[in-house]
């Protein structure tokens, strides 16, 4: 996967402006197209993705304080919507959802077994507020659930309906390393629609590009008039101060090369007598994947369901062989979390599993650093004369 | 094909061993792509679960053969099948032995327990195209002859050797008794030559693998099956990492060049 | 030869002299070539057949727990002290092997260290090749489970 571009481009069209009920009225646009529109709002003290019925639902002047093993949301001064980093949610709640009915199979009088494939007809998404590390998130699980020689058609049929509408990241958490791994503060691919949030003395607005030719529609349908210069300074000073106040950052080596040369880490038993194996850190990744199968059957024995759910590496039964599981210790389950995010992602699909969202880190009951760490192992390299 | 199982009859039952059963299946309706030797499919007993399963047989008719252990909930159910049940078929998954790989070349095939089964449509591949390789050596290891699989057709498959090594043996067992390596010594192969094909426990594919390089086998033809826990088969869920390699795509057959630094990794 | 056999890990030289003390025997099918608890004064290097080594278990047939085949060391109980085989062996195929006596080849180790060493080393090599097979057998890694416990 490429890196993020560090400015933004367009081929749909010019980039326009939308006032505060430009914002509405595109959420009523898209749900006039028969779109569920899913963003963040606040809720039981969170910024949380949930449906939409207008843009006044946004977390309008919240913004949100974030550390290891903490999450507050707070009032803002401003009324700023998009304001507030990553929440304990990620768009693959909906793309990807905890549990989905794979198929069903029913077996006859005489023995004979039918299965019936799952219908996919999932609702029609439209996504508001997909932040770029979030945005990239989505590729990657597209990479992996629709890459490959195998589609997840399940997977495929949400995923090519849903309509992308990213903002750029004007306020970084303190636990947001997007810089270091590519994906942000500016929006990367992948977006029909592309904002960026400006408030200040000529009001609240945003800076708004289509990404393709149905967000170019989208857009064109609006209240809107054409960017002004004061408004296209100000969105993209916004984005590289931004860029400039990431709250962590990744050690800047080759972290696939790093991970691959330190399985044998001290810092493995460091970090694993922290970790609680608890699996809170893959349940929120954006990017983690791994899904386990249930089968199950009615009372009556001849009517049986695969269903796949959300797993998680840290759990043991992950990689149960024969007499048991091959991962029993927290530091090797630890380590294959950490491995695969940042190195054997690479070799399996083509790009690191890290965004650098830094969720994983806010919802860490006991607070792992995922950068804290990799610097800790980079350390350990160069002090043992490894490769940096 | 690969989501969502086909039916597939169990048409006849043969038992192996006192708990390991050959059943032959044959397609309800639909077939599934052709496998190749060393592939599998996810074989699936209603209500109970699917587990992959390494192709024992490929039948011309599209039927297949698959060799079971009934030891978990599933193998177990899948063992106790009588001619005329249906279970559900997913496949072909994964990579296969590269016989082509090894053309001109001396065959090893070394076998341990249970390991036979994905070699077995290897050797009959083989032994169907004598002129492309060269000598076919068939080793195989099992805890006693009780326990050994497709008894009445080893004999046929010395080309021209085959032995086989019990870890126990019983009253009358005139053959050798010790760990499948040890008949490395009697099997006639050029090391610089030859491919390897080996399908066992971990534990005996290491030593099996360590010993052919000490002979001078070339690391990369010496061709593993590995195994981890799997549960979708397509490269999507995640369980059967074994490091950079999903082992239902970049397996379960791995170059031992590749396979050796992540055996060597403990609970990788 | 094969390349673990004594006739590819002792130096050429050492191996003509080893030689020079050997004589060629063969066992007929069911030949007790020695016993458990008898004195080890001679060991032989398979050249064709195969024999396997036993215990005596009361009220069992005779439990073989290896077999040792063409071109490998068969017996090394004359190495050291009590110098008394540790197991039985029997012919389970006509056998014809090269037979040293024990203290004429010690003698010989005792005039020259170099043989002594290289005898030792591919001795050790045979002892430690058996422990392996032993090590791995007793894990009974084709039973069910692996060497694992079922769930």
């Amino acid at each position: 996967m490429a890196t993020a571009p560090t400015t933004t481009r367009d081929l749909g069209s010019a980039d326009c402006v939308l006032d505060r009920e430009g914002l509405d009225a595109l959420v009523q646009a898209l749900r006039a197209r028969g779109r569920t529109v899913v963003g963040p709002t606040a809720r039981d003290g969170a910024i949380v993705l949930a449906e939409l019925e207008s843009a006044a639902e946004l977390p309008y002047g919240w913004g949100v304080e974030l550390e290891g093993g903490h999450y507050r949301v707070v009032r803002r001064e401003d009324e700023a919507a998009f304001a507030h980093s990553a929440g304990p949610q990620s768009w693959k709640n909906f793309l990807l959802p905890e549990r989905v009915r794979q198929w069903t199979a029913d077996r006859g009088p005489d023995g004979e077994m039918t299965v019936r494939a799952e219908r996919h007809d999932p609702a029609s998404y439209a996504f508001l507020g997909v932040r770029p590390c979030d945005l990239r998130a989505i590729a990657i699980q597209d990479q992996v659930l629709l890459g490959g020689r195998h589609r997840d058609d399940a997977y495929g049929a949400r995923r090519t309906g849903a309509f992308l509408i990213a903002v750029e990241c004007v306020e970084p958490g303190a636990t947001c390393f997007c810089v270091s791994m590519g994906t942000g503060p500016a929006a990367g691919p992948g977006y029909d629609i592309a904002l960026t949030e400006v408030l200040d003395d000529a009001g609240h607005r945003f800076l708004a590009r289509a990404g393709t030719p149905e967000g170019a529609e989208v857009l064109a349908g609006l209240p809107q008039r054409p960017a002004d210069a004061v408004t296209r300074t100000a969105a993209h000073e916004a984005v590289e101060a931004a860029a400039g106040r990431m709250g962590r950052t990744m050690p800047s080596v080759d972290l696939r090369a790093l991970l691959a040369d330190t399985l044998d880490a001290e810092r493995w038993n460091d970090v694993a007598a922290r970790c609680l194996t608890c699996g809170n850190c893959t349940m929120a990744c954006p990017t983690c994947f791994c899904t386990t199968t249930e089968d199950v059957t009615d009372l009556t024995g001849d009517h049986a369901e695969r269903w796949s759910r959300w797993d998680s590496c840290y759990d043991l039964d992950f990689s149960h062989l024969h007499g048991g599981p091959v991962r029993s210790s927290g530091r090797s389950r630890y380590r294959q979390w950490l491995t695969h995010k940042l190195g054997t992602w690479h070799d399996q699909f083509g790009s690191s599993g890290c965004v650098g969202c830094g969720r994983c880190i806010v919802w860490c009951p006991v607070a792992i650093d995922i950068t804290e760490e990799a610097h800790a192992l980079h350390q350990e390299a160069l002090s043992k004369g490894g490769p940096s | 094909m690969t989501a969502v199982p086909l039916p597939y009859r169990v048409v006849d039952t043969r038992p192996e061993t006192a708990d390991t059963v050959t059943i032959r299946l044959e397609p309800v309706h639909e077939t599934l792509p052709s496998f190749a030797p060393g592939q599998f499919a996810m074989v699936y007993a209603f209500g109970v679960g699917e587990i992959p399963v390494s192709v024992a047989g490929i039948l011309p008719d599209g039927g297949l053969l698959h060799t079971i252990r009934g030891v978990g909930a599933v193998s177990g159910a899948l063992y106790a099948l009588r001619p005329g049940a249906t279970v559900g078929m997913r496949g072909p998954f994964g990579t296969s032995w590269d016989l082509p790989l090894a053309a001109g070349d001396d065959l090893l095939v070394v076998a341990g327990g249970i390991g036979l089964a994905p070699l077995r449509p290897l050797v009959l591949a083989a032994l169907a195209a004598p002129q492309a390789h060269g000598r076919l050596n068939v080793l195989v290891g099992a805890r006693s002859p009780e326990d050994l699989l497709y008894r009445d057709e080893l004999d046929g498959w010395a080309r021209p050797y085959r032995g086989v090594a019990v870890d126990r043996p019983s009253a009358g067992w005139k053959g050798r008794v010790g760990v499948v390596t040890t008949l490395l010594d009697e099997a006639p192969f050029t090391p610089a030559e030859t491919t390897a094909f080996v399908c066992g426990p971990e534990v005996m594919i290491r030593a099996t693998a360590r010993e052919l390089l000490h002979r001078g086998v070339r690391p990369d033809r010496v061709l593993v099956s590995l195994e981890r826990n799997m549960r979708c088969a397509t490269a999507h869920c995640g369980h059967c990492q074994l490091g950079p390699l999903l082992l239902c795509r970049d397996g379960p057959v791995v170059g031992y060049d590749r396979a050796e630094p992540l055996l060597a990794v403990r609970e990788l | 030869m094969t390349r673990t056999g004594l006739f590819s890990t002792i130096p050429e030289d050492h191996r003509e002299q080893l030689m020079a003390l050997s004589r060629e025997v063969s066992f007929p099918v069911g030949t007790r070539i020695f016993e458990e608890g008898s004195k080890a004064d001679r060991f032989w290097v398979i050249h064709t057949g195969s024999v396997s080594l036993d215990l005596h278990v009361p009220g069992r047939q005779a439990a073989v727990v290896e077999t040792i085949g063409s071109g490998e060391l068969l017996g090394w109980s004359w190495v050291c002290p009590p110098r008394q085989w540790h197991l039985g062996a029997e012919a389970i195929t006509p056998v014809r092997a090269w037979e040293f006596e024990s203290q004429a080849v010690l003698d010989l180790c005792t005039r020259d260290p170099a043989l002594d060493h290289a005898l030792l080393t591919y001795v050790v090599g045979v002892i430690g090749h058996r422990l392996r097979s032993a090590r791995t057998r007793l894990l009974d890694l084709y039973g069910p489970y692996g060497s694992g416990e079922p769930r």
